[in-house]
């Protein structure tokens, strides 16, 4: 039994397709990271996790249980988003909110502690700057001592610290054994923490491998130059350094060399259409 | 990962004591709405019966024109915060993340009624003191408690009617159906002008309302003065109608329509 079963899941909204044919599986105990463009359909995957919509088709389950009954998001942890704390609570108050909800909570002088917020907590969470209220918002999503953790984008918008201080919290929850299921925008962020890739465009999965997979794929170069009729070339290779190299030495009159990371969007191509741009090296 | 049961949520009564909680202190935290729940019924007192001096100086009269305007204070309180309230919070970030949480919608239910109650009752203490103070409104002890208790049961089906409104509109559209439900219910239901000024058909129609039902009970309650018989089976198959229609339209919630 999987931690997240997702089968053949579609999710339509009126005319637009948030989730085609969706399928993917979350094993005990796995850190995965769900990367995509914005609108690529990662928080819908996520509301049909944690039971807030229903698929149009398809089969959801959390621990082997529909995540429509409540019951079953006994075991799950979930994010508020940034904005949605409500404002005139205060940050202890909204902890202890969400931490009746489960038998055994992490005490809340414990949880604050462990996310540096100890200081806060007779703050109302509309005081809260940004930061603190990200990793507020994290520490909900642990409080109930979760087995499965959905997190949506956890460190937009924070600071390196900030973002280092939650990415620690998170390996720790990881390697106590609990299920990570993130999404993210950020390649670095992926790359910091999963072990496994999703990679989500318009409502597909256009891969799920291990990381080192995706990277492969994803960390291509874009190497521009103009050669000598005065055309501007574009090349995506895996390895500029060795097609520099090859350039050079093969004596070729070029100008105007230009090397750059290639674009999560460019990425995502590559992973598309595996017919690669014109003169690219594989 | 630990040894408690995780195969079934918190008991019912627990987690609705937290939602109330939880509802309580942010619906007190905005001063604004507790204070427009306590003026405007108030101020209606002041202008609609203080002034007439025919139902003021009269006892019956000037309790039940009080125990009317306190239905109609509910009534109002109820669908508007329910009706317009729950439709905002839909909108808000923090609502999805609330209906992740491990509770069916009974508990969140459950507080919003008893939430609904409690600031009722602050809407309904200044209404009862003007009525004390001027106009020749009287009730024994016994009786004040009574209808305090009648009019929290009567509010039930209103709470749950704005729910229904609530979690079926957005709250541009739950804001004037609010109104289109409330004010012709309100009159139907006698709240504003005493039933019995009213002709035949009215009459009859008033009493399937559940406006009227709640009136005629409140009225026996503070005054003595009998309801007709079938006020009570009237509220309560609006208030079972209410219980299905709220859980199907918050079933049918999916937060936020995207199109």
């Amino acid at each position: 039994m999987s931690a997240v079963e997702v089968r053949g899941v579609t999710r339509r909204f009126g005319d637009v397709v948030a989730l085609d044919d969706v399928s993917l599986e979350v094993g005990h105990g796995e850190l995965v990271g769900m990367l995509g463009p914005n609108g690529a359909g990662k928080s819908t995957l996520l509301s049909l996790v944690s039971g807030q919509r229903r698929p149009d088709a398809g089969v959801v389950r959390l621990d082997g249980r529909d995540p429509r009954e409540p019951a079953t998001r006994m075991v799950l942890g979930l994010t508020p988003q940034e904005t949605g704390l409500p404002a005139t609570l205060r940050v202890r108050e909204v902890i202890d909110f969400v931490a009746g909800h489960y038998p055994d909570p992490v005490p809340t002088g414990e949880l604050l502690e462990q996310f540096g917020l100890a200081d806060l907590g007779k703050r109302q969470t509309g005081a809260l700057s940004g930061g603190q209220k990200r990793r507020l918002a994290v520490a909900l999503s642990l409080v109930g001592r979760p087995s499965v953790v959905l997190l949506d984008e956890p460190t937009t918008g924070l600071d390196v610290s900030g973002r280092t201080a939650l990415w620690d919290a998170i390996r720790q929850y990881h390697a106590d054994g609990g299920t990570v299921l993130l999404t993210s925008h950020y390649l670095e962020e992926v790359q910091a923490l999963a072990e496994r890739v999703v990679v989500v465009d318009r409502g597909k999965v256009l891969a799920d491998d291990s990381l080192e997979t995706v990277l492969r794929h994803v960390g291509v170069r874009r190497v521009l130059l103009t050669d000598a009729a005065g055309t501007r070339q574009e090349h995506l290779v895996p390895d500029s350094d060795a097609f520099v190299r090859d350039l050079v030495t093969s004596g070729t009159v070029f100008r105007d060399l230009e090397i750059r990371g290639a674009s999560l969007e460019e990425a995502f191509g590559q992973l598309v259409n595996h017919d690669t741009p014109e003169g690219a090296v594989r | 990962m630990s040894a408690t049961d995780r195969t079934r949520t918190q008991p019912f009564l627990a987690l609705s004591w937290l939602h109330l909680k939880y509802q309580f202190l942010e619906t007190v935290r905005i001063p604004i709405a507790v204070l427009g729940n306590m003026l405007f019924p108030s101020l209606t007192m002041f202008f609609f019966v203080v002034p007439q001096t025919g139902v003021a100086n009269n006892p019956l009269f000037a309790t039940t024109a009080v125990a009317g305007l306190s239905l109609f204070a509910v009534c109002s309180a109820s669908l508007f915060t329910y009706g317009l309230g729950v439709a905002e919070d839909r909108q808000l970030p923090f609502y999805p993340f609330l209906r992740s949480l491990p509770a069916g919608p009974g508990p969140q239910m459950v507080a919003r009624v008893l939430n609904g109650g409690i600031f009722s009752l602050f809407g309904l203490l200044p209404l009862i003191i003007i009525g004390w103070l001027f106009t020749s409104a009287t009730v024994t002890l016994g009786q004040l408690l009574a209808g305090i208790g009648t009019i929290l049961a009567v509010s039930v089906p209103f709470v749950l009617l704005g729910m229904t409104i609530g979690y079926s509109l957005s709250a541009k559209a739950a804001l004037p159906v609010v109104q289109i439900v409330l004010f012709p219910m309100a009159f139907a239901g006698g709240l504003f002008l005493p039933p019995q000024m009213f002709p035949g058909w009215l009459d009859a129609i008033s009493q399937a309302t559940p406006t009227r039902a709640g009136r005629d009970l409140l009225v026996q309650a503070t005054t003595g003065a009998e309801a007709y018989a079938l006020a009570l089976p009237v509220l309560a198959g609006w208030t079972l109608l209410f219980v299905v229609l709220a859980t199907v339209a918050y079933r049918n919630d999916e937060g936020r329509r995207f199109r």
